[in-house]
C-alpha cells in the first residue's frame, strides 16, 4: 500500500511538470500582457521598463526555468496584476469555490442516488417515468443556458433569490462562508442548482442502470427469499453494491465541479477560483493562470487517489498494487 | 436592497440632513449597492493607473484638482492654482480639511503623495503616466505646494486630476514607498480626505465603503456603498433587473434601447473621449501582392475615407452608442467643436480618386480589429469593409481576442486596422497618434500608421508647452487639420459613448472619463447638492 501511494504521487509529479510546460507556453504565444495590462497612455519606454521589472524581457526557456526554479521552493511567482504571490490570490478564492461545489455535489447526491434507486425499483411509477425523462433533459442542457432560465424565473420574474454575489458571510475557522447566514444561503441556491442539476440527471441514471443490474443477482434474490424487508434490501444489500461506481462518479464529479465551474461562477459573480481564472486569462496574468493550472491538477491526482484507496475501504476484494494505475 | 429604516442624520449639515432624510426615508435608502464590471488590483492609490482602481480610490482619496461630468476642471483639495513661473505651478491648498482619522490636511501629505507614486513596487501599469514631467513638489507654507515640470506643462493640472493625496502620518513606513500595497489592501494606512472610508473587501465579491464624518464637503446621501464587482454584462443586468443592486456601471450596449424602454430604470449615456478610428500604415514596405504600398498616396487614404458612411456606422452599427466625428478631439475636450459637421460619405468621389491614384480596380488590404475591446469593434470592422468593398478595395478581416490583435498590431502586421484611443488631454492626444514614432517619451505611443510628418511633430512640441490657452487652442486645431484633413493619417470613426443604469428614483450624471463616484448619486428629486467652489 505505501509503494502504491508513492507510485501514484511520482506519477503525479511527472503530470505536474508535463502541463506546466504545456501551460507556459500556451499562455505564452497568447500575447503580451504588458500592452493588455498598462495604461494605454503609456509610452514605449514606460513599457519596457514594466516588462523588465515583471521578467517578460527574457526569453521563454529563460521564464520558463525562473517557474521551474521557483516552484521547487514553491514560489509560484507573483500575479502581475495584483503584484501578491500567485498561490496566496487562488486560496483566498479557493473556500468560495469548495461551498459552492461541495453544496452542488450534496444536492446531486441527495436528489439523484434516491430518484435513481427508486426507478430501478419502481420502473414503471409516474415519478420514475418523469425523473427519467427529466434527466435527458437535465443531461443535455448546457450550463450557461439552465443558469440564465433560473435567473430569469427565479430573480428577475419571481424576485424570490438573488442572483449574483455570495451574500452576507460568517467566519469560521477565519474563513468567510455563507452556508452560515440566511442571506448567504438565498445566494447559494441559484449556482448551486445550475451545477447541480445536470449532476442529478448523470448519478440518477447511473444508480439506475447499475441497481437494474444487482437487482437480477443471486444475493438479492436470496435476500428477498430470507423475507427481508424491502427497505433493507434496498438501502443495505443493494446500496453497498452500488458504492464502488457510484464514489467513483462522485467523486471525479466533484473534482470536475470543484476546478472547472468557471462559466456558472462567472454568471453568478459568484467569487471562486474559477473566476479568477477567467479573469486572470482575459488579461494575460500569466503566473495566476499557470499556477491554477497546477493546483488543478494537484487536486485532480489527489482525488484520484483518495477514490482508489476508498475502493478498498468499500469493498475488501479490491486489493491495490503498485503497479495500478 | 438591504433595508435599514433608522435614518442616520449626518452631523454637520443639518437642513442638508433634513432635505436627505425626508427623500431618503421613502426609498429606504442609506445603503447603494452598485454593480461595478470589474475588481481593482488593489487599493493602493498609488499601484495601478487602470480605471477601476482610480475609481475606487476616488470614493476614499481625493486630488488637488477635479472635474465635472463634462470634464471642466474644479477645485477638491486645492482651491486655487497659478503659474508662478512657466514650469512652476502654484497650488493653494483648502483649509479645515481632515482626514478621515481626524489630523489635518497639509501641504506636507502633497508632497509625500506625489512623491510615493513613483517609488510603488510591481505596477503592472505604474501611476507615473500621470506625473510625467514632475520634477519635484515643495511645500511653501502649511496650505500652499508649489510643482516644478522639467518643461512648462499647462496640462499639469488635468494630470493631477487622478493623482491621490494620502495621509503622510498613517502611510509612512519602512519601505521605500511608506506603508506597502499588501498594507494598503488590508486597510493599514488607507486613510484619505474623500466622502467614504474603506470597511471591508472581500475579495473577489465587494468592497464595503461608510461614509467619512470628518468629510469637509457636503455628506454623501450614503451611509455604507457596496461596490460589488459583477465582470459579465448579463450578470450585471439581471443583479439591476432583480434589485440586487440599484445602479450598474456599462450596461451591454445591445440591452441599451431595451433598457431606454423600461418604466423601472433609468439610463445616462454620454459621449466620451475615447475616440475610435481606423489607421492606415502607409510606411509598410510590402503589401499584399502589390509593387507599391497603395496607402503611401495621400488620394488613395482619402479615397477610402470618402467611401465610409459614420451616419449609418453610428446610427446603425453603433446603435446610437457612439457619437460619429470627423475630427480626433473629443467635444469636451480643449479645442473640441461641439455639433460638428460630418462629412457625407462619397462613393462616387472616392472611385474616382482611387482611379487618379491608379487603382481603377481597387486592390486588396487585410484590416485588423479586435474583438470584445471596444464596442462592437468587429460589427465596426464588418461595416466598414463592406463600405470599403463598395468603393473597390476588397477587404479580408482580421479580428482575433484582443491580446492577439495588439500582438499584431505591435508587429506592423495590419496594414490598416481599426483602434481607440481615450486619454483626455488634447496636446497628449495628439503627440500619441501623431508625433514620429519611436520608443523615446516624446513620441508617438499610438502612432501604428507610422505616420511622419516633421511639421506636425515640431507644431506638437510647440503646443505641448505653450502656456496661453488661446494659442495652443489654436495650434491643436492646426495639428488637427494638417494631420486628419489634409494628411488622412487616420480615419476618424466615432467617440465611445458610456452609460450607467439605475433604478428609476436614482439620479446620476454618468462621467465622459467613465470614473464612476457613488457621492454623485443622489436620491431622485434631491435638491441640487453640488459641492461648494
Amino acid at each position: 500500500m505505501p509503494a502504491f501511494v508513492l507510485s501514484r504521487l511520482a506519477q503525479a509529479a511527472i503530470v505536474l511538470l508535463a502541463v506546466s510546460a504545456l501551460v507556459f507556453v500556451g499562455v505564452f504565444v497568447i500575447g503580451n500582457p504588458v500592452d493588455v495590462m498598462i495604461n494605454p497612455m503609456a509610452t514605449q519606454a514606460e513599457k519596457l521598463a514594466v516588462a523588465q521589472s515583471l521578467g517578460l524581457d527574457q526569453p521563454m526557456w529563460m521564464q520558463y526555468g525562473r517557474f521551474l526554479e521557483g516552484a521547487l521552493h514553491a514560489d509560484f511567482g507573483r500575479s502581475f496584476l495584483a503584484g501578491q504571490p500567485a498561490m496566496q490570490l487562488i486560496f483566498e478564492r479557493v473556500p468560495a469555490t469548495l461551498e459552492l461545489a461541495v453544496t452542488a455535489i450534496l444536492i446531486a447526491t441527495l436528489v439523484g442516488v434516491p430518484l435513481g434507486l427508486y426507478a430501478a425499483v419502481r420502473p414503471d411509477a409516474w415519478i420514475s417515468r418523469a425523473g427519467m425523462g427529466l434527466s435527458i433533459v437535465g443531461l443535455s442542457l448546457p450550463s450557461f443556458w439552465i443558469a440564465i432560465v433560473l435567473i430569469m424565473v427565479l430573480a428577475v420574474w419571481a424576485g424570490a433569490l438573488p442572483s449574483s454575489g455570495r451574500g452576507e458571510t460568517r467566519e469560521l475557522f477565519g474563513i468567510p462562508w455563507s452556508f452560515l447566514t440566511i442571506d448567504g444561503l438565498k445566494h447559494i441556491v441559484l449556482p448551486a442548482l445550475t451545477l447541480a442539476l445536470p449532476k442529478i440527471a448523470l448519478l440518477a441514471r447511473l444508480t439506475r442502470a447499475a441497481a437494474t443490474e444487482v437487482a437480477t443477482s443471486e444475493y438479492m434474490q436470496f435476500a428477498r427469499a430470507k423475507g427481508l424487508r424491502r427497505s433493507r434490501i434496498v438501502g443495505v444489500h443493494m446500496l453497498r453494491n452500488l458504492m464502488v461506481p457510484l464514489i467513483t462518479v462522485i467523486g471525479m464529479e466533484f473534482g470536475r465541479l470543484a476546478a472547472f465551474s468557471v462559466i456558472t461562477e462567472s454568471i453568478f459573480a459568484w467569487p471562486g477560483a474559477g473566476k479568477l481564472l477567467i479573469d486572470s486569462i482575459l488579461q494575460l496574468d500569466r503566473p495566476v493562470v499557470v499556477a491554477y493550472v497546477m493546483v488543478v491538477v494537484a487536486f485532480l491526482v489527489l482525488l484520484n487517489l483518495l477514490l482508489d484507496l476508498t475502493y478498498g475501504v468499500l469493498d475488501p476484494r479490491i486489493r491495490l498494487q503498485a503497479r495500478a494505475a | 436592497m438591504k433595508c435599514f429604516v433608522r435614518v442616520v442624520v449626518p452631523r454637520q449639515n443639518l437642513m442638508v440632513a433634513a432635505v436627505l432624510a425626508a427623500l431618503a426615508a421613502p426609498l429606504c435608502a442609506q445603503t447603494l449597492t452598485v454593480g461595478m464590471k470589474g475588481e481593482p488590483m488593489s487599493l493602493d492609490p498609488g499601484f495601478r493607473a487602470i480605471t477601476i482602481d482610480m475609481e475606487v480610490s476616488q470614493h476614499i482619496f481625493e486630488p488637488l484638482v477635479t472635474s465635472g461630468p463634462d470634464m471642466k476642471l474644479a477645485p477638491a483639495l486645492a482651491t486655487e492654482w497659478k503659474l508662478v513661473e512657466p514650469t512652476v505651478w502654484e497650488f493653494k491648498l483648502r483649509s479645515g480639511v481632515k482626514f478621515s482619522d481626524g489630523t489635518p490636511f497639509t501641504a506636507d501629505d502633497v508632497v509625500f503623495s506625489l512623491d510615493r507614486l513613483l517609488k510603488v513596487p510591481n505596477s503592472p501599469s505604474p501611476m507615473a503616466v500621470f506625473a510625467r514631467g514632475i520634477k519635484q513638489a515643495k511645500a511653501v507654507d502649511p496650505l500652499v505646494v508649489r510643482i516644478e515640470t522639467e518643461t512648462p506643462s499647462p496640462s499639469l493640472p488635468r494630470s493631477l486630476e487622478r493623482l491621490m493625496i494620502m495621509s503622510k502620518k498613517r502611510a509612512s513606513g519602512p519601505a521605500p514607498e511608506g506603508k506597502t500595497t499588501a498594507q494598503l489592501n488590508a486597510g493599514d494606512g488607507l486613510i484619505g480626505t474623500g466622502p467614504f472610508v474603506f470597511a471591508s473587501w472581500n475579495r473577489g465579491a465587494e468592497i464595503v465603503l461608510e461614509r467619512n464624518p470628518q468629510y469637509w464637503g457636503p455628506p454623501p446621501a450614503w451611509q455604507k456603498v457596496v461596490l460589488r464587482f459583477i465582470t459579465n454584462p448579463a450578470a450585471r443586468l439581471s443583479a439591476l433587473l432583480s434589485g440586487g443592486v440599484d445602479i450598474i456601471e456599462d450596461p451591454a450596449p445591445d440591452d441599451l434601447p431595451r433598457l431606454m424602454k423600461d418604466v423601472q430604470l433609468k439610463v445616462s449615456s454620454v459621449p466620451t473621449t475615447r475616440l475610435i478610428y481606423i489607421g492606415l500604415d502607409g510606411a509598410a514596405p510590402d503589401f499584399q501582392g502589390l509593387a507599391a504600398n497603395p496607402l503611401k498616396d495621400v488620394r488613395v487614404r482619402r479615397a477610402l475615407s470618402m467611401a465610409i458612411d459614420r451616419k449609418v456606422l453610428g446610427e446603425r452599427i453603433m446603435d446610437d452608442v457612439g457619437l460619429p466625428t470627423a475630427g480626433v478631439i473629443a467635444p469636451m475636450m480643449e479645442g473640441g467643436t461641439p455639433e460638428a459637421k460630418l462629412p457625407p460619405a462619397d462613393l462616387a468621389g472616392a472611385k474616382k480618386l482611387l482611379q487618379e491614384a491608379g487603382y481603377p480596380n481597387g486592390f486588396t488590404m487585410t484590416l485588423g480589429a479586435p474583438n470584445g475591446r471596444y464596442i462592437n469593434d468587429s460589427k465596426v470592422a464588418q461595416a466598414v469593409a463592406s463600405m470599403w468593398g463598395r468603393a473597390g478595395v476588397k477587404v479580408s478581416l482580421d479580428t482575433p481576442a484582443t491580446a492577439i490583435f495588439f500582438k499584431n498590431l505591435v508587429a506592423y502586421d495590419y496594414p490598416s486596422h481599426i483602434a481607440g484611443w481615450g486619454d483626455t488631454v488634447s496636446t497628449d492626444r495628439m503627440r500619441a497618434l501623431f508625433a514620429a514614432r519611436g520608443d523615446k517619451p516624446g513620441d508617438g505611443a499610438t502612432n501604428y500608421e507610422r505616420y511622419n510628418n516633421a511639421e506636425v511633430t515640431a507644431m506638437i512640441n510647440r503646443a505641448a508647452s505653450t502656456l496661453d490657452e488661446k494659442e495652443r487652442i489654436a495650434l491643436v486645431r492646426k495639428i488637427e487639420k494638417t494631420a486628419v484633413e489634409d494628411d488622412v493619417a487616420v480615419i476618424p470613426l466615432h467617440f465611445e459613448k458610456t452609460a450607467m443604469a439605475m433604478r428609476k428614483d436614482l439620479d446620476y450624471t454618468t462621467r465622459a472619463d467613465q470614473i464612476y463616484m457613488s457621492q454623485y448619486v443622489k436620491p431622485a428629486g434631491a435638491v441640487a447638492n453640488e459641492r461648494s467652489k
